[in-house]
């Protein structure tokens, strides 16, 4: 099955290796992976602050972009999110925009849960840590993924998951909120860091690099913590070096 | 009122944030709610069954609103009570007062109501010469404290005991109170003892409303201290004060949306006291005994026939405030209106005007919780996201911020040259990161207050993963 990759602009910008990793597993898996080279944002940032405009620019160019796919994979529940929740409302009033986004909606599937549920995978990985999950708000409540991560995570080898408390409270990141409200944010932020070393675990994954930065970013300026990966470099067997945020090796 | 006076989010937030006692009553209360609410909805056989009815009720009375609210005064007008119809806050005011002094009032005890705080009717009582007590608790406890409530359902949430103590000692003194306070139940009591004075000298009752049920012209209140039935039971005249979005058809609907209430605001299956008032009630001590209705619009005939009609539906149980992160670490203060937290930050901006409270739609990070827990399924995101979509067309965004989103979306749309850019940048960040974080950047400010930016690995996905594979003519 031909399968598109949408990276998201995070990921394609700051840390191309999720992209990577989302490729490498799909292929692993039996997938013709293809990554439109015109892809850019998903519109999320002007779409939540009030340029819908805008917003409605750029859903035109990514549903035209994936068109022609069997299926169009995310690395980000936010991302994911935007396309198959919010494209259509965008085209509310547009009849044949509308049918275009909701056509990409049900093509459109976040990465974990296209793994999990679609492609229906088994790992034989190994990774030999203690892990916590950070459930993005988009993937828990926009796309109610809550189980695939979590299926995937355990069906590597020597990995251990530990559940932190209040995974479902959000981290703090939501966009452009996390500097336009820098100090709620930063409280949110810490309060999930105090969650996340509660569990006493080497690593910490989510299936959103936007949560990761802001979480790895409160982690570090509190000296340290986890390792901190997306999801994809785990399950890939490329969760190697210092993670995001992470100090070079000496 | 002028922008960014009224509201000023951000400054009180930050004050919120450096408050301990506050920070500490919020973590004290915070938890509770959740794991009651969460304990009761799972102990509910079909509350999704029962959540879709309940917006189907009141999607009904709404659709129906002026058959159900000419319905609803025929009825308590055959009850022996009387109607009256405010516009707004200002009209609102009026008509109380104006019923106040027609029962020679000197003292007027009031049951909690947000619509009694949306209109301003404390200081409007005390300007026309009149002691309005506050016989709920909280709202006894707030009115020591000169402060607005800071939650709808627990307004002294922000609180903490040692507070309540050190003002019950300050005000209670004249009454002959000095014994020292420690237990919750001590205060209870001695606010208890006040109040029950307070509540035998007042002439008139002013309480709100939770429901009205057009069917059989009744009021229904929900309380867990009885007081609301020794402010409307006891003096002879007993003012209800509602605005038009509290209507439903029959007490079978008002029993739906309680059940839901209920559980949403405290986890109880049902409040303590649930009372249902018709029509004056019965004296036999001489007095004449009369019941008022001042039913209020105050914008909500507006709302109604406007895109943020959803909101008419809140039924005011608390739990979108309970269950948002914001809310819960800045407390209800911050807001600067009369409702906090996601249900006030669309309310506020619709009855005070959008460019009054221009922060408060932009405070959510879309976490979405406070649309799964709301009990009447307003899409509270989608109204928060719909206001930022107006200030940005009547220009209330700020100039700057609107031009940013505006070049990042056009930028966006033209690849080439965003490639052109991101490539060179993301190469230039890269080359700076120390550590594997960012050194501090003009651009990064609010965001390297309190945390380090992650430095960006360098390179472009989409761009090697296509220049590997020779596709990069598309571009």
């Amino acid at each position: 099955m031909r399968v598109a990759l949408f990276a998201t602009c995070l990921v394609d910008n700051l840390r191309p290796r999720i992209g990577l990793a989302s490729a490498r597993l799909l292929q692993d898996h039996g997938c013709e992976v293809v990554v439109p080279p015109s892809q850019t944002c998903c519109g999320q940032p002007g779409y939540n602050n009030g340029d819908v405009r805008g917003a409605r620019a750029l859903a035109r160019k990514t549903i035209t972009e994936f068109e022609g796919f069997d299926y169009v994979v995310v690395p980000s529940g936010s991302c994911a999110g935007m396309i198959i929740q919010h494209y259509p409302r965008l085209f509310r009033d547009e009849p044949d925009w509308r049918a275009r986004a909701e056509s990409l909606a049900a093509r459109c599937h976040e990465l974990t849960h296209f793994l999990s549920h679609v492609l229906d995978i088994r790992l034989d990985r190994t990774f030999e840590g203690r892990v916590t999950y950070h459930d993005s708000c988009s993937s828990l409540r926009e796309l109610g993924i809550h189980g695939a991560p979590r299926t995937l995570l355990s069906q590597m080898h020597g990995l251990v998951l530990l559940e932190m408390k209040e995974t479902e409270v959000c981290c703090g990141f939501g966009g452009t909120f996390s500097v336009k409200f820098d100090e709620i944010s930063e409280r949110m932020a810490s309060n999930k860091t105090r969650r996340v070393r509660e569990t006493g675990a080497d690593v910490l994954a989510a299936a959103d690099l936007g949560c990761l930065l802001n979480i790895a970013g409160r982690l570090r300026r509190e000296d340290g913590g986890p390792r901190i990966f997306h999801i994809a470099e785990l399950l890939a067997g490329m969760a190697d070096g210092a993670g995001i945020g992470g100090p070079d090796k000496a | 009122m002028t922008a960014n006076t009224h509201h000023r989010f951000r400054d009180k937030a930050h004050a919120a944030l450096m408050d301990e006692p506050l920070q500490r009553a919020m973590d004290k209360a915070g938890d509770g709610f959740i794991a009651r609410r969460q304990t009761a909805i799972a102990a509910l056989d079909q509350y999704e069954a029962l959540r879709s009815r309940a917006k189907s009720i009141k999607e009904h009375t709404l659709d129906h609103l002026p058959e159900y609210l000419e319905r609803y005064e025929a009825q308590v007008i055959a009850s022996g009570g009387q109607v009256h119809w405010a516009r707004d806050a200002e009209e609102a005011r009026k008509l109380v007062i104006d019923l106040c002094r027609r029962a020679g009032a000197g003292s007027v005890a009031k049951g909690k109501s947000m619509i009694g705080e949306e209109i301003g009717l404390n200081h409007a009582l005390e300007a026309a010469g009149m002691e309005a007590v506050e016989t709920d608790l909280g709202e006894y406890i707030i009115q020591l404290a000169e402060e607005p409530p800071s939650h709808i359902i627990a307004p002294a949430l922000h609180k903490t005991r040692e507070q309540i103590i050190a003002m019950f000692r300050e005000h209670h003194r004249s009454h002959g109170y000095t014994e020292p306070l420690e237990t919750v139940a001590e205060i209870v009591d001695e606010a208890r003892a006040i109040l029950r004075d307070k509540f035998l000298k007042a002439d008139v009752g002013i309480t709100g409303a939770n429901f009205l049920i057009a069917e059989t012209g009744s009021s229904v209140i929900v309380t867990n201290e009885g007081n609301g039935d020794l402010t409307a039971l006891l003096p002879p005249t007993h003012i209800v004060l509602a605005s038009l979005d509290k209507l439903v058809p029959t007490p079978e609907d008002a029993t739906t949306l309680l059940r839901l209430l209920a559980r949403s605001a405290t986890g109880q299956e049902s409040t303590a006291y649930t009372s249902f008032f018709t029509g004056p009630k019965p004296r036999n001590d001489g007095h004449e005994s009369a019941y008022h209705v001042v039913l209020i619009d105050n914008s909500r005939s507006r709302i109604l026939h406007g895109k943020y009609r959803d909101m008419l539906r809140c039924i005011r149980c608390g739990a979108c405030l309970n269950h948002c992160p914001v809310y819960t670490n800045v407390g209800g203060h911050a807001y600067g209106g009369v409702y906090p937290g996601p249900m006030g930050s669309v309310l506020g901006p619709l009855l005070d005007g959008l460019a009054q409270a221009p922060e408060l739609p932009n405070a959510s990070s879309f976490c979405g919780r406070c649309a799964e827990v709301c009990p009447m399924s307003i899409p509270l995101p989608e109204l928060l996201r719909q206001l930022r979509n107006d200030q940005f067309e009547e220009r209330i965004t700020p100039l700057r911020q609107r031009c940013a989103t505006r070049l990042w979306s056009w930028l966006n749309t033209h690849p080439r040259l965003y490639r052109a850019l991101a490539g060179p940048a993301m190469a230039l960040l890269s080359r700076m990161g120390r550590n594997g974080i960012l050194p501090r950047l003009p651009g990064l400010g609010a965001w390297q207050r309190g945390r380090e930016f992650p430095a960006p690995e360098g390179g472009s996905f989409v761009r090697e993963w296509n220049r590997r594979r020779g596709r990069t003519r598309h571009e």
